[in-house]
């Protein structure tokens, strides 16, 4: 989802690990304690998700927190599980490593959890599972995944531009063979003797390029031409009224998608809590900045913002970017957690952006087309099972939104 | 299947077939509706300027959009997430009614309200006004906070004044008084008891302004025990009212709707229901349920009443009451009565004590005190007390009270006393109120100190004895008021938070009456969630003292002079407006009344006989006004011309009149309250005498939305039988129209143009069963809240462009023709009353589909008939289509819009808080109507989807069905075999393999209105059922 173009990061990173291996500083080797048995590293991989570790840590990289991978290597078991159990206390006693690590880490407390130490080995086996067979990421350009939709219909543009330019080319040719053919015919009746006046006349006429302007024929074609472009242009104008796409505004924070969606990883439910339960993803609420940013680049002006924010009681006022019609309703929650549809599918490359801009036309015609190509995410959802047998009994594609009811006009509109 | 030969008719023109009425109602609009209020003024040019500015303008407009913002939370509450309503179990409570509730909040704005199932007294049922209560909260004529001499001032100056005169006059001995209606709060009252320790001369008086003063003083004559009973009519097989309007005002409306439809539901495993007299002056919305009904003068009751104590106690042996004169159907009443005795309820709305008594021996000899009616339970509605209410004004007036506080109530309006109140104010030394508005009795005292709005507020209503309800908050308090309760803590001499307080009470007094759970938190917690909490009542052994009937009898001789000649007057409440206290609230004024189908007035109610007596007609809401004289004074007011109502008799509904309610609510109507007469020391809504009527030529427009939408004479569209006949043959009533094709007479469904629909998802449907609709009109406000339907005033309700998605159609029926004057006179005197909700039918073959030249209006794959209002362009033919007339077009903006300022769900920042934000705020210009609530439908399918289930049957309810109070209207999906509505209707499928859904209902009582024309709706009607004679059908 988020992280598509990280392995070159991420085999750096195995390499400066393989070599800090290597390097002899092998202090506590208790690695080959933490299990690779399959179940328990998705165990660990379940807890890893449900605790959100990745807020704070990754596994090869600082973050928050330090990166997880090899922590193994560098303290003892023991120590990890009093650590992630209660952390602070460790501070209070003492510690010296858990000190200098809270001093390292710029004071950011690490929440106590409440995980039994068998909890905290299996996060451990998931950690070194990563660590130890980084993931082939699968770069997909087209930001697609299991609900994949197709582009936007019509002819490609690239194709349009090569039949234009064919089509002129094949009116020039035949401009110029005609040219020929003319003088050609010309030059055959000026050889002939017996000519009438009117022959005559046609042979001896000059070309007269202001005769040729003013005759009516030219005026006409040329009024018809630029008329056809005004309508054209006129037409096409008005499609674009109020369509906004590329709408980048400036916010009143330079918030970076790039750095905490795509960088940090940090998953887009995370701040956006509404979208998979209700119609809005909701803006995060300066509450959600804090859970970090009490304590992370606390000098930076734009974050000097939220704290401004809180102590006034004025909550920020974001500028909206996607704008959808009033008549229109749209439900996050339907497409991203009944549909599974990748963020990305609707907001582009969101993990990419710097300014967040309008990726989507958000037209109607753009949602009917992706109900139209869409298939139904019916796997393992009791809702759909009989619709699907049913569906299957009488077409041999896959169900798509359309089949179900999906271009109903009040579907959306109510 | 024998046709129906009986005369239905919507009102008078139509009985009459007026020709006006006929001319009118050939076009689908009126010709004479002005669309400008410029009279013609506009011309050419001025066309052609706003079309340029117009164009201009659209093209600017559409140049940039502009700069929309997005606002989070600052700090997002926990439980609150933007989108995701929250539903928080409560009380409603206004006066002296309570009714458990569940409200719905969005962003933590409650915008509707519906029952709580977990209730046994409302069991989820709501009426108009609970439904209605949601806007006032949103009303900006509230107060925004403490004032002193009507000035604005804060709270700190007010309870150092108040606290300071109080204690100056506890230590004087000088008498304070707390006035209030009825306090269901336990809780509240405990803190008013401590307020009364601190100051010890002060006394609590109630008051309703709806007493039943005479039914407790009764219990007190008849039992030694001063109380209202519970009742429980759905162990009823006979039910006698007398003048008790029990389906619409009396007591428990909501309660006793519940538990009368019980009794009116007939399937095939269940053919039994109950049987229903009512004694009458006024046609109500319970006596126009009845199955024999009688109309009566006020001054019959009582005479009726001895003969019915009489009648019983001859069958029971015991000693007969001197007088007594019956009237029709008293003796067929009086026998079964007897025959069903224990089984049976007795119940009268007169407040007269004397005549409670007699319904009290009745009831006693009839052995229905611990079947159908509870004396162990009491009920703690109307405890109101009017004697003690004259004491305090004659005390006032003689300047002895130093004093007194109006908790929440209006008595300078609403009381019997109103006028004598309001004279003797200036001379008690310390006047305050806890009003929520500069309401009548708020703009007289000196202080005001408002309370919160019921949904701002914690607190508790005990509705029985042993049944308690939680009062939580679901919306932080929008102005600087605070809880009267409180108030009254604080100012003696209490800091307490009133939740605390409230905790500590439950704590103290509740926790221990359950045995469930030992910890405090937890029983709380569960008490807060299901927003009930019910014990049961205490017993008591009741003696019935025999004597008091004979005393009550030779009061009865007395007071009640029949045929003394002229008019009597009935006042009663009416189904929307009730008392007049939420009179500011557009929703409840603009709710079409269910009898007389009027909206923003109140007029006097007379019959047709005496209407052609005085010259006075009824045509189209145009009528005269006339001058009522009651008891000395004159008020101008308009003739309603009321089929059913008593010769002789007249009605007039209190709530009107009101001049310091708000700009919605003053002004309209006449205020009926100072009428009231006093009988054995209680109030009564009924003027024997001293009342004369006299016309005034002058002509008056009453906006009624009766005629409004015809049936262009298509008959059959109320199919109903009598239970006989029912009994014999499930189709009884049905009427299965026959179209002639090629030599045979085929069903209209055979025919078709149509190809169907298929249906294989869901297909949504619903049934409407005629013989438990009582008409309440709950459904239409409910619908109003829920889709932010707009109120567009009397001039436009007048225009005929009331906007209301559903509407109760009522219909009138006599056995008898109604050709010549006369004849007319005889059928409307006692008419048979028929209510059917009517909205879209959302028909599979629909007409308006067809018509509309840009597929606006579209069929589902799920059975809806979808309007899709960005894509109307306002041909209107689609309403010139429907067979139904449903369809409502926005004739103007009715939102931000000063000319429908009325309209205050849409025009002023606080009131738009109340709109539905799942459904759109409509334009001027398009068509609307009923959507079959899609916006819940969606909903429901979203979180059937997300748990990766199938919806069930029951979950997704729609805003009629669920405030149905009759449980006459069922939704839910025919695709589901086992869904509640394929099981009513016995859905079987008759679906051969691909192609459209067929139905085949096997329920013989169902039926689609205008089968003939074969729209094949996805809305069944069942038939009405009366309990009647065969021979009287």
């Amino acid at each position: 989802m988020v992280a598509k173009t990280t392995i070159v990061r991420f085999a750096t990173a195995c390499l400066f690990v393989c070599c800090f291996l290597f390097s002899g500083a092998n202090l506590f080797a208790q690695r080959d304690a933490v299990p690779t048995d399959e179940a328990i590293i998705k165990a660990g991989a379940g807890l890893f998700e449900e605790y959100q570790c990745n807020t704070c840590h990754t596994v090869d990289r600082k973050l928050v927190g330090p990166a997880l991978g090899g922590v193994y290597d560098r303290r003892e078991l023991e120590w990890i599980y009093s650590w992630v159990k209660n952390s602070g206390l460790m501070i209070e006693n003492g510690d010296q490593q858990a000190v200098a690590l809270f001093n390292e880490f710029n004071k950011v407390p690490m929440a106590p959890y409440d995980l039994d130490n068998d909890q905290i080995l299996s996060i451990l086996a998931y950690v070194r599972n990563v660590e130890e067979n980084p993931v082939e990421v699968v770069v997909d350009p087209a930001g697609g995944g299991d609900g994949a939709v197709a582009q936007e219909g019509g002819v490609p543009a690239q194709y349009l531009n090569v039949m234009v330019g064919v089509l002129v080319f094949v009116l020039l040719v035949i401009l110029i063979v005609l040219g020929l053919i003319i003088s050609v015919l010309r030059r055959i009746a000026a050889d002939k003797k017996d000519l009438d006046e009117d022959d005559e006349d046609v042979i001896n006429e000059k070309f007269s390029l202001s005769a040729f302007v003013k005759s009516p024929t030219v005026i006409g074609i040329i009024t018809f031409l630029v008329i056809v472009l005004a309508a054209k242009n006129v037409i096409d104008g008005l499609y674009t009224v109020g369509v906004q796409q590329g709408y980048a505004p400036e916010q009143p924070i330079a918030f970076s998608h790039k750095l905490h969606a795509g960088d940090y990883e940090i998953a887009c439910q995370y701040c956006h809590t509404g979208v998979e339960i209700g119609k809005s993803a909701n803006i995060p609420s300066v509450n959600i900045c804090m859970n970090c940013h009490n304590f992370l680049k606390t000098d930076s002006p734009e974050i000097q913002k939220l704290y401004a924010a809180q102590e006034s009681g004025q909550p920020i006022e974001w500028v909206r970017i996607h704008n959808l019609p009033d008549l229109a309703y749209f439900n996050h929650s339907q497409h991203v957690k009944v549909g599974e549809i990748e963020c990305q599918t609707c907001h582009g490359e969101i993990q990419e952006m710097e300014v967040v801009k309008q990726h989507a036309p958000l037209t109607m015609g753009w949602c009917i087309d992706c109900h139209r190509n869409t298939d139904i995410n019916s796997q393992g959802n009791g809702y759909y099972d009989k619709l699907v047998e049913l569906h299957n009994k009488s077409s041999n594609t896959p169900m798509k939104v359309a089949d179900i009811g999906g271009l109903e006009c009040a579907k959306c509109h109510y | 299947m024998k046709e129906n030969q009986k005369t239905y008719w919507k009102g008078i023109e139509q009985l009459t077939n007026d020709s006006e009425f006929v001319k009118k109602n050939e076009g689908e609009f009126p010709e004479y509706l002005p669309v400008s209020d410029q009279d013609g003024n506009s011309n050419r040019r001025d066309f052609l300027k706003l079309m340029g500015f117009g164009i201009a303008a659209a093209s600017l407009a559409a140049c940039e959009a502009p700069v929309r913002k997005a606002i989070p939370y600052l700090n997002k509450p926990v439980d609150v997430d933007p989108s995701v309503p929250n539903y928080y179990a409560s009380t409603y409570v206004n006066g002296g009614d309570a009714v458990s509730i569940v409200v719905k909040t969005r962003e933590g704005r409650p915008i509707k309200v519906e029952g709580n199932k977990y209730s046994s007294i409302g069991q989820g049922g709501t009426n108009a006004q609970v439904e209605a209560s949601v806007l006032s909260l949103y009303d900006k004529e509230r107060l925004a906070g403490p004032s002193k001499d009507g000035a604005e001032a804060d709270w700190e100056t007010v309870d150092r004044e108040i606290t300071a005169q109080l204690n100056d006059i506890a230590s004087k001995g000088g008498q304070i008084r707390i006035v209030s209606q009825s306090v269901l709060s336990p809780t509240t009252k405990r803190a008013v008891g401590e307020f009364a320790a601190k100051f010890p001369t002060t006394q609590h008086v109630t008051y309703d302004a709806a007493s039943a003063y005479g039914i407790s003083e009764a219990h007190r004559r008849s039992f030694g025990e001063a109380m209202i009973p519970s009742y429980d009519f759905s162990k009823a097989h006979t039910i006698v009212s007398v003048g008790a309007d029990f389906l619409g005002t009396w007591i428990s409306p909501i309660e006793f709707t519940k538990q009368y439809s019980k009794t009116r539901k007939i399937n095939d495993h269940h053919r039994e229901m109950s049987r229903h007299y009512q004694f009458e002056s006024n046609l109500s919305l319970t006596g126009s349920n009845a199955d024999y009904r009688t109309p009566i003068k006020p001054s019959q009751v009582g005479p009726l009443v001895v003969a019915m104590y009489n009648g019983i106690a001859a069958k029971a042996g015991q000693a007969t009451v001197s007088g007594g004169a019956a009237v029709d159907h008293a003796t067929e009443a009086i026998n079964e009565l007897w025959a069903n005795r224990g089984k049976s309820l007795v119940v009268c709305g007169s407040n007269d004590p004397m005549v409670q008594v007699l319904i009290n021996g009745i009831n006693s000899m009839l052995g229905n005190y611990g079947t159908t009616l509870d004396a162990n339970v009491p009920v703690h509605y109307r405890q109101g007390n009017d004697q003690a209410m004259s004491n305090l004004v004659k005390e006032m007036n003689s300047g002895s009270v130093s004093a007194v506080i109006f908790f929440n109530c209006n008595p300078a309006y609403d009381s019997a006393e109103g006028a004598a109140l309001s004279a003797s104010i200036s001379k008690v030394g310390l006047t305050v109120s806890t009003s929520d508005r500069m309401d009548e009795t708020a703009s007289v005292v000196k202080y005001v100190a408002p309370d919160h709005h019921y949904l701002e507020q914690w607190n508790d209503a005990e509705l029985r004895e042993g049944h308690y309800s939680l009062v939580q908050p679901t919306i932080s308090p929008i102005f600087k008021t605070r809880q009267a309760p409180e108030s009254f803590l604080k100012w003696a001499g209490q800091d307490v938070e009133y939740y605390t307080y409230l905790q500590n009470n439950w704590r103290e007094n509740f926790f221990g009456k359950q045995t469930d759970t030992s910890s405090f938190q937890t029983f709380w917690d569960k008490a807060l969630y299901d927003g009930v909490f019910e014990t049961g009542g205490s017993n008591r052994s009741l003696s019935l003292d025999t004597a008091a009937a004979s005393a009550a009898a030779t009061s009865i001789a007395q007071n009640y002079k029949v045929g003394a000649g002229g008019f009597e007057l009935s006042l009663y409440q009416k189904i929307g407006l009730g008392d007049g206290s939420q009179a500011n609230n557009p929703w409840l004024q603009e709710m079409s009344d269910p009898i007389t189908k009027a909206t923003w007035d109140n007029y006097l109610t007379m019959s047709i006989a005496d209407a052609n007596e005085m010259g006075i007609t009824l045509k189209e809401g145009e009528t005269q006004l006339v001058d009522l004289t009651v008891g000395g004074t004159t008020v101008k007011i308009p003739v309603l011309v009321q089929p059913g109502q008593a010769n002789g008799t007249l009605g007039m509904a209190v709530g009107y009149g009101r001049t310091k309610a708000g700009r919605v609510g003053d002004n309209l109507g006449v205020d009926a309250y100072p009428m009231m007469t006093k009988l054995n020391g209680a109030n009564v809504m009924d003027v024997f005498a001293g009342v004369s009527v006299t016309a005034t030529g002058e002509s008056y427009r009453i906006a009624q939305t009766q005629t409004h939408q015809t049936y262009m004479g298509r008959e059959n569209v109320i199919q109903e039988a009598t239970l006989s006949e029912y009994k014999e043959d499930a189709g009884a009533g049905r009427w299965h129209p026959k179209i002639y094709k090629e030599g045979k007479y085929i069903k209209p469904s055979k025919i078709t143009l149509w190809k169907g629909h298929e249906y294989s998802n869901h297909h949504w449907a619903m049934t409407i069963d005629m013989n438990s609709c009582t008409g309440c009109s709950a459904c239409t406000v409910a619908c109003q809240a829920e889709n932010n339907i707009p109120v567009v005033g009397k001039e436009e309700v007048l225009n005929r462009r009331e906007m209301a998605w559903i509407r109760i159609d009522r219909y009138y029926s006599a056995a008898n023709p109604a050709g010549s004057k006369k004849e007319l006179e005889n059928a409307a005197e006692n008419p048979e009353v028929t209510f059917q909700p009517m909205m879209c039918q959302h028909c599979n073959n629909a007409p308006c589909e067809t018509v509309c030249p840009v597929a606006a209006t579209t069929h589902s794959s799920e059975g809806l008939n979808q309007m899709t209002y960005n894509r109307c362009i306002g041909t209107r033919y689609c309403a010139n289509n429907c067979p139904y007339k449903v369809r409502r077009f926005n004739w103007f903006k009715y939102h931000d819009n000063t000319q429908f300022d009325m309209n205050s769900s849409m025009n002023n920042d606080l009131g738009k808080m109340v709109l539905n934000p799942d459904v759109t705020v409509r334009a001027r210009g398009v068509m609307e109507k009923c959507t079959m609530c899609v916006q819940r439908i969606q909903a429901g399918k979203l979180t059937a989807k997300r748990e990766g289930r199938r919806p069930v049957d029951g979950e997704i309810s729609i805003a009629c069905a669920s405030a149905c109070p009759s449980d006459a209207i069922t939704f839910g999906d025919l695709n589901d075999t086992n869904s509640k509505i394929s099981q009513m209707l016995q859905i079987e499928d008759k679906k051969d393999g691909e192609g459209a859904t067929e139905r085949v209902v096997n329920e013989e009582r169902a039926y689609h209105v205008l089968e003939e024309i074969n729209v094949n709706p996805n809305i069944w009607y069942m038939t009405k059922i009366r309990n009647k004679q065969k021979t009287e059908a």
